[in-house]
């Protein structure tokens, strides 16, 4: 019986383990939480200056073969990220184990046929209407997650009962993932919408506002940020981010024109992964009147290295701050805390003068 | 009776204490290594500083600062605990309102902060290496068999600093053997390693930044005069270092803390508190978090690094 796991990023392996468990007959293991283990395990085994998501991916992994997985996922990104699947299958087949690896997007491009191929690899009774039909469920469940989050983010800082949002969010993620229709899903969402609405907060006008732009890995998995957006959050302040998965897959193809239109000034051509939409973002954050902006990414990013000295153009030409943060296996996490303490210190002087 | 206010500033290398009153005019002030034991270090420098405050002085408020200020904080019940960038920025600006720049060198880290009208406006601290940083300094003192304090005015003697590459410790370090087996003079070295400080520093923390007069250097490193040379002749401008540069955290602290007070009347009596740190593992999952658990007079009072919020 073949079992199958994928490596962990934010929430999104519950839309991950809905698709899966629904259109694959086969055991579908949810790798253990993200914990210093996994960096350990993943740092161990990884090449020494590769960058942080592929040790983290790499340790999830480890840690669900442990749990039994023979059958393993992995996405493909436009940077470096985009051989990770081959090299982490290597290193594995190194390692001793027996597993198949799925690599979802190889040389850039979704091959559909392949993957389907792939399936029917591991499960002969694999149905293409059935896929059909909950890749498109699961795909509503990612945009509306990311639409909820959205909301969350700008205003958690002020939540007047402690907890409330987080505690309504997991509830809320608890019951999409026992959703059978489409239909049953959109009256969830909106019956969710609605008590986040019902959260009652405490939001000044002029509350202080922080972009979070960066590598999307680093962003999108609290984890791997030190729980930046929840210490930013804890210091009430609103927090606009624009990376996530409904994003890379439906929004960027499109929007990246307009991005190179607006950067005309400072880039001509596409940096790779997300460096030139990180750029645009910067100029979109200083023009409406951010008080300062927050750039992470894991060590060794090579798209976000190029794009830095951009950022920091533009946002002295605006006169925004920017604060920027390399992660990596084994930051310490007093010196995170000491330059956001003192960043957020800096933002309420220059807005008290 | 006259209002005082208290400043601690508890680094890697040394814990600054400074007392000043309602116009920001130093009482007293102190000046001890940390040795590594932050809490006995406090009890020595409140110690130091009882003994020379005068009769009339009433603690209104105290303040710290440094890498140790949350222990510090929760041990003297202090009623502000900030960050150093603020401290050192708020406590130059009481003395020195127009000022630019802010270059401070300290023990294990080096900052430079900027400032236009009075208002921090950018900041940056090392990140990856301390070759730009006083440890780097008494640790290379002490192998050529000086005294850190006299280091400055050695580099002063030389007219032909030597070169030394300074993009990481360990080959400066291994640099500076080869520079000394080779037969070059000692005072030379000394100023190249002066040198190096600042070359490190400059492209380093001081990448990318606008870097404008009036600046001002401070930190423990700013009283050795060889690096302020070097900094005068890289820079091309006039830097002031304060006599009392190496006590600015604390100063800036201490402002802070007379700007927040609440009102309440502090005692400096330390010796009867007992304050007791405990640190232990937890294994309840895979995360391992370590966690320290603070007592003040066997009663817990705090504990920190718990990942998911239990402790």
């Amino acid at each position: 019986m073949n079992k199958l796991s994928y490596p962990l990023m934010g929430d999104y392996h519950i839309p991950a383990k809905f698709l899966l468990s629904h259109v694959l007959k086969i055991d579908i293991i949810t790798p253990p939480p993200i914990s210093n283990k996994t960096i350990e395990l993943g740092t161990k085994y990884s090449p020494e200056f590769v960058c942080t998501p592929f040790k983290y991916t790499l340790g999830t992994m480890l840690e669900s073969i442990e749990k039994g997985a023979n059958c393993l996922v992995q996405m493909g990104g436009g940077c470096r990220y985009g051989y990770y699947g081959e090299v982490q299958a290597q290193i594995l087949s190194d390692l001793g184990y027996n597993v198949t690896l799925i690599n979802l997007v190889t040389k850039g491009k979704t091959d559909i046929k392949r993957i389907v191929k792939e399936f029917k690899k591991i499960d002969p009774k694999f149905s293409r209407l059935k896929a059909l039909y909950y890749t498109f469920i699961t795909l509503k469940m990612v945009k509306y997650m990311d639409h909820v989050d959205e909301y969350i983010r700008s205003n958690i800082g002020f939540e007047i009962e402690k907890g409330a949002f987080e505690s309504l969010k997991f509830k809320m993620l608890r019951d999409f993932q026992k959703v059978k229709s489409y239909r049953e899903l959109h009256r969830k969402y909106h019956f969710y919408l609605k008590e986040f609405k019902n959260i009652k907060v405490h939001k000044p006008d002029d509350c202080l506002k922080i972009g979070i732009i960066g590598e999307l890995y680093t962003i999108m998995e609290p984890f791997s940020n030190y729980f930046l957006e929840k210490e930013l959050a804890q210091n009430h302040i609103e927090i606009k981010r624009f990376t996530n998965v409904h994003y890379l897959l439906f929004e960027k193809s499109f929007k990246i024109r307009k991005y190179l239109k607006d950067t005309k000034k400072y880039i001509k051509y596409k940096m790779g992964a997300d460096a030139s939409d990180n750029i645009a973002r910067t100029k979109y954050l200083c023009e409406h009147k951010y008080d300062g902006i927050i750039h992470i990414k894991s060590s060794f990013c090579t798209p976000e290295i190029g794009a830095m000295p951009i950022i920091n153009k533009i946002a002295n030409n605006y006169g925004v701050p920017v604060l920027f943060f390399s992660f990596d296996a084994n930051t310490s996490e007093t010196g995170i805390k000491t330059r956001l303490e003192a960043f957020y210190d800096m933002l309420e002087m220059r807005r008290g003068k | 009776m006259r209002n005082c206010y208290l400043g601690v500033d508890i680094g890697s290398i040394s814990t600054k204490g400074v007392i000043i009153d309602e116009e920001n005019n130093i009482i007293t002030s102190c000046y001890i290594w940390t040795e590594g034991n932050p809490v006995k270090a406090v009890r020595n420098l409140i110690r130091n500083i009882k003994e020379e405050i005068p009769e009339d002085c009433v603690i209104k408020g105290i303040g710290t600062t440094g890498s140790a200020r949350k222990l510090i904080g929760l041990m003297l019940k202090a009623n502000i605990v900030k960050n150093e960038i603020t401290a050192h920025a708020v406590g130059t600006l009481t003395f020195y309102p127009n000022v630019r720049t802010i270059l401070e060198i300290g023990g294990q880290d080096s900052k430079i902060i900027l400032i236009r009208n009075g208002i921090i406006t950018n900041y940056a601290m090392n990140t990856l290496c301390a070759a730009g940083t006083g440890s780097f300094l008494s640790s290379q003192a002490k192998r050529l068999g000086l005294d850190v304090n006299e280091f400055g005015k050695y580099a002063l003697k030389s007219k032909n600093p030597v070169k030394i590459a300074a993009r990481c410790t360990v080959f400066a370090e291994s640099d500076l053997v080869h520079k000394a087996q080779v037969g070059y003079p000692k005072e030379d070295i000394v100023a190249g390693l002066c040198k190096s400080i600042v070359l490190n520093y400059l492209n380093n923390v001081g990448k990318g930044k606008k870097i404008e007069a009036p600046i001002i250097f401070q930190g423990g490193v700013s009283k050795n005069e060889g690096v302020v040379k070097y900094f005068k002749e890289v820079l091309n401008e006039d830097i002031i270092v304060d006599k009392n540069s190496h006590l600015m955290g604390a100063i800036g602290i201490a402002v802070l803390a007379r700007k927040n007070k609440v009102g309440k009347t502090y005692s400096l009596e330390l010796s009867n508190v007992k304050f007791d740190t405990k640190a232990m593992e937890c294994t309840r999952c895979s995360n391992n978090c370590e966690l320290l658990k603070i007592y003040r007079n066997n009663e817990l009072v705090d504990s920190w690094g718990s990942k998911c919020g239990k402790y």
